[in-house]
């Protein structure tokens, strides 16, 4: 139901000598809920929506150094300069190493956390003994603030105690990797070359999208998507010397090891979210559907493969969005675990607070800022769109 | 059914989630321990044993070096979350049940708000409030977690009021009531169970927050997670101290989770917009 029905539209029901005071009242209540909303509606057009753009216009000014405190700033425009130095700079070698880091930790933790929290959901959907219990020790880690978490993370991966040490208790020797402070990259590609390797990553999704729908409509599925994707590969790995450099020095970046403390950290905290959404989901399909697929013969992990996992695909949409969102934005964890001054588990959100609020190069931060946000727009603004349709529908 | 309890798959689901347990308690633990050390007896190598002495100093300690923030974490989050469920819940019943032309943009609108990285809103909060004389203390700090708890508040209580049938709006319309005493006497008291559950994730989210605490505050406003990063950021620190402050930081939302739990978790779920 879009609008509230008039009430003059219900038979027999409107008073019949007043009709029009009711729906002059009916238009007045709808004033009064617009203007109950209004006050709403401006604090987040101006501190949403007009911040953003107070931010994209910061990040083409040169606000910065020495008078960047002052209470009227000297700002000048200088369009995509901050962008520019950010990645193909010398200074800007730091945002992309944290750049390159944070799409690793992200893809990870995204892994780990949906991965483990549906495992978890799938083992307490059999209805364990104690399994209250269970819940409440899988979920209080969500409680936590990302301080207090990181507080103590830290000192579980500190190098000579802590997890390291916990074999010792079994028998075995002590590990030794070093989980806050490992320089060691794995992965490690060159900067140089990422406008290749973005031409590569195009034609690799070209061509799964193809793959994907080869079934459905296998005419546009070639046409559309399969072909281009070929072509653009093989020119790319042809004609790749003719892209140019995005550098004009090689500058080897990489995962970086000491992040999967954070990782491991991340994914402590944030599984029984995931837990507690797939657990509603399977909660909420009923026994019947249940029945129906085991007296079809399907075992209990064809049940969950083929029937309640497929079911939930909006729960697993959801729990992407809001992990992806999450770990973009992550920065209380990696300052309470490493500190500010790591460059070893660096992320660009640390390096827009450290850039911003130490180095008081105001229009850098807000780049890096813009940067974060346009990722984060990539995976929200379609998510929301389709919200919307499907309300529409309903 | 005994011999079924012994099967090979009940031994494996139990040793399982008997080892995911203690993977996800092992923090706690390691916190609870260390904080009951004498200082002296922190090793890294002893870190998992149980102190010989226990030490509840540490917890008195900690208490009166964060016992401001703790303070102003408390003022921080009452008003921040009375401020936010109010109004939200105002949004939510004009969201429902007062629809008008372009309200379904307006709302998607508001939640694209709560999926931002607020870095990108951080530069200009921080010159605005400057600007409104507001920056470095507590009030400027309530009001921005009063307007970005906005889209999360008015997407619960739009999500709760959409249970309440439209047929008892229409029929207290029938009898003369308008916006407001609709409001005042039908949604309102039906909605005790939706303000506990925004409240209760209001309140997690405000008290657990860090990154505006620590930029938009001075030190006399500093909330209890900026106190923590401060006491455990030090070089020369004793882990009994951070151990023990992350306890008590930790204590009211942990309160909250464990005795109203169902009400936590409804939070969660509502949060993650599909309803």
């Amino acid at each position: 139901m879009n609008q509230p029905r008039r009430a003059g539209s219900i038979p027999g029901a409107a008073r019949p000598d007043q009709p029009d005071l009711l729906m002059r009242e009916a238009s007045l209540d709808k004033l009064k809920a617009f203007l109950t909303l209004l006050p709403s509606m401006i604090l987040i057009g101006v501190f949403v929506y007009g911040f953003i753009g107070n931010t994209i216009w910061t990040s083409m000014t040169d606000w910065g150094g020495s008078g960047a405190m002052a209470l009227n700033p000297q700002k000048h425009f200088v369009g995509l300069e901050n962008y520019i130095d950010l990645f193909t700079g010398f200074l800007g070698g730091n945002f992309r190493q944290d750049l390159v880091n944070a799409v690793y930790y992200s893809v990870m933790l995204l892994a780990g956390a949906v991965g483990l929290g549906m495992f978890i959901a799938i083992l307490l959907d059999q209805k364990p003994k104690g399994e209250d219990l269970l819940r409440t020790i899988f979920l209080y880690p969500m409680s936590l603030s990302f301080i207090v978490s990181g507080t103590i993370w830290r000192w579980l991966l500190a190098p000579q105690g802590g997890v390291n040490v916990l074999p010792k208790y079994f028998g075995f020797k002590p590990l030794t990797f070093k989980w806050l402070s490992s320089q060691a990259a794995i992965l490690v590609f060159n900067w140089q070359d990422i406008l290749r390797i973005l031409a590569y990553i195009a034609a690799f999704i070209l061509i799964m999208v193809g793959v994907f729908l080869l079934r459905k409509d296998q005419g546009k599925a070639i046409k559309r998507w399969l072909i281009p994707g070929i072509v653009l590969g093989a020119l790319v790995w042809i004609f790749g010397g003719l892209i140019p450099d995005a550098l004009f020095m090689e500058e080897e970046h990489g995962f970086n090891l000491a992040t999967l403390g954070i990782i491991i950290a991340t994914i402590w905290q944030y599984s029984g979210y995931t837990m507690a959404l797939y657990l509603a989901g399977f909660n909420g399909i009923s026994q019947d559907l249940r029945d129906a697929a085991m007296l079809d013969g399907a075992s209990q992990v064809g049940y969950y493969r083929y029937v309640a996992i497929p079911m939930l695909k909006p729960i697993t949409i959801s729990a992407v969005i809001i992990l992806s969102h999450i770990s973009l934005k992550m920065f209380d964890l990696i300052f309470a675990m490493t500190g500010p001054d790591n460059a070893a588990t660096g992320h660009p959100a640390l390096n827009m607070y450290l850039t911003t609020f130490r180095g008081n190069e105001f229009s850098r931060g807000a780049a890096i800022a813009i940067v974060l946000f346009l990722i984060a727009a990539m995976f929200i603004v379609p998510y929301l769109v389709g919200q919307y349709r499907q309300q529409g529908r309903r | 059914m005994t011999a079924r309890k012994f099967s090979l798959g009940t031994v494996f689901l139990y040793g399982t989630l008997v080892l995911l347990a203690l993977f996800f308690l092992m923090p706690a633990y390691m916190a609870a321990v260390t904080a009951l050390k004498m200082p002296a007896d922190i090793s890294l190598p002893t870190a998992w044993e149980w102190p010989s002495v226990v030490n509840w100093s540490s917890f008195s300690d900690a208490l009166a070096k964060l016992r401001p923030d703790f303070i102003n974490s408390l003022i921080l989050t009452i008003c921040g979350t009375a401020g936010s469920t109010v109004l939200g819940s105002l949004n939510g019943y004009v969201f429902s049940k007062w629809k008008f032309k372009g309200s379904d943009v307006i709302f998607t609108l508001f939640l694209f708000g709560m999926f931002i990285p607020y870095q990108v809103i951080l530069i200009p909060l921080f010159q605005t409030l400057r600007a409104m004389n507001l920056y470095g203390g507590l009030p400027g700090l309530i009001l921005a977690h009063i307007v970005y708890g906005l889209p999360i508040t008015s997407l619960i209580f739009r999500n709760f009021y959409a249970q309440i049938p439209t047929a008892l709006i229409e029929s207290a319309r029938l009898d003369g009531a308008g916006f407001f005493s609709i409001y005042l006497r039908i949604v309102f008291p039906l909605s005790i169970p939706g303000f506990v559950v925004t409240s209760l994730w209001q309140f997690t989210q405000i008290w657990n927050e860090f990154l505006w605490g620590i930029c938009l505050t001075r030190h006399t406003a500093n909330p209890i997670t900026v106190g923590l990063a401060n006491l455990a950021g030090g070089q020369a620190v004793t882990w009994n101290l951070p151990m023990a402050g992350s306890i008590l930081a930790a204590l009211p939302v942990l309160a909250i989770y464990i005795f109203l739990g169902r009400y936590f978790i409804r939070g969660l779920l509502a949060g993650s917009v599909k309803e």
